[in-house]
């Protein structure tokens, strides 16, 4: 018998398409920003400075990272899913992606913190 | 010329290359090829009958019907799942014809699969009418009520109710050659099928397959489509539940008018 999940799978899978459909713009606009600088110079280490400094691209970094996060290590966990059906091995994955995708966002938001000197 | 000298002439010559194993003996699995005389409207099941009846009579197959209608006896041939009866080796246009069990069920014997796990699948959808008044098919058989239901209403599940559950599209399904807990196309789309019966009211009929290795465990391969015999669109019945699933369609079912019918007793 199924037991008491925080989630329905369909809950979880409506995060999953809204996740992805949604990182589909904040990427497309941050490859936007790439192209109206010289590729070579949108590398370099002040321009990426002051990008993080802007704090509407903060804004699109941020939701890049957490909704890129969410959909890929949700992607992830479905596909090991399949690898085997036993409670042990499912519960194992989802933790284990979970706690992937908090840490991703920690660290990610962690350089977009220092990168602003606070 | 005369009859039996045309039917010779008609009369051509196939391989039929057969899986064989037996698992309850531990037999090493290998294939068995027969010659086969074969005429124009000659199916695979005719075929393989043939071989049980002059050649080897422990060649191991399910069947029953011979006309598409009873689903016994599914197999893989030339690769693609298909009903062995509905399946004429002129249409196949090869010269051998390899006839295996169907994948993704456990074979017993030869081309004979077990279909336990197929149909536990499907009886956890509970592939039947529910009310809550508990009148149900079972009163329309006894005749003490009918459901009243336009053809609109009818045409929203008719071709998912044609299923002979023959298990073709289930050995089709990647999804469940990987995950056995998977429903697979069949059970999701007879749940469909209930689901949008106007005489049905099962409450939580979609949380069923609402867990993880439901309903959105599916791909969309299509193959399930692809190889029914009964022109079921199985992949289009899970779209649909999907669709009811995420809100993007509103489950806005009418229930069917209930008539008690008076029997000629009452009537007097
Ligand atoms: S949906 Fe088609 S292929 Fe699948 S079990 Fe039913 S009749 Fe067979
Ligand atoms: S023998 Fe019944 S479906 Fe083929």
């Amino acid at each position: 018998m199924e037991r008491h999940r925080m989630l329905k799978e369909s809950q979880i899978m409506k995060i999953h398409y809204i996740t992805g459909i949604a990182a589909i713009f904040v990427v497309a606009v941050h490859i936007l920003m790439r192209l109206i600088v010289p590729f070579g110079s949108s590398l370099e280490y002040d321009y990426i400075i002051s990008n993080y400094k802007n704090i509407f691209y903060v804004f699109i970094l941020e939701s890049i990272l957490v909704l890129i996060s969410i959909h890929g290590f949700n992607g992830i966990r479905i596909i090991l899913l399949e690898l085997r059906q036993n409670n042990a091995w499912e519960n194992m994955i989802t933790i284990m992606t979970i706690s992937a995708t908090i840490a991703l966002i920690a660290y990610g938001t962690r350089t977009i913190i220092l990168a602003n000197g606070l | 010329m005369n009859n039996s000298n045309k039917n010779n002439k008609d009369e051509k010559k196939i391989v039929l290359k057969i899986f064989r194993e037996n698992t309850a003996q531990k037999t090493d699995r290998h294939y068995d090829k027969f010659n086969v005389p074969y005429k124009k409207w000659t199916t695979v099941l005719d075929a393989l009958l043939h071989v049980k009846s002059y050649m080897d009579p422990s060649v191991a197959i399910r069947y029953s019907c011979r006309m598409a209608s009873c689903g016994s006896c599914g197999m893989k041939i030339n690769g693609i799942p298909r009903l062995a009866c509905y399946t004429k080796i002129s249409e196949l246009e090869t010269s051998t014809i390899e006839c295996e069990p169907l994948p993704n069920l456990p074979v017993i014997r030869d081309l004979v699969t077990d279909f336990s796990r197929f149909f536990n699948h499907h009886k956890n959808v509970q592939p039947y009418i529910q009310s809550n008044d508990g009148v149900d098919d079972s009163d329309t058989e006894k005749k003490t009520f009918s459901f009243y239901q336009s053809p609109d209403d009818v045409d929203k599940y008719l071709q998912f109710s044609y299923c002979i559950k023959c298990g073709l599209c289930y050995s089709a399904c990647p999804t469940v050659g990987t995950d056995l807990k998977f429903p697979g196309p069949q059970a999701l789309a007879q749940l469909y099928r209930y689901f949008a019966d106007t005489r049905d009211e099962a409450k939580n009929r979609l949380d069923i397959v609402d867990d993880r290795h439901g309903i959105w465990r599916c791909h969309f391969a299509g193959s399930c489509s692809k190889v029914c015999p009964k022109g079921v669109d199985p992949a289009l019945g899970i779209q649909l539940l999907r669709s009811y699933m995420l809100g993007i369609s509103k489950n806005e079912k009418k229930l069917a008018k209930k008539i008690e019918i008076k029997t000629n007793e009452e009537n007097i």
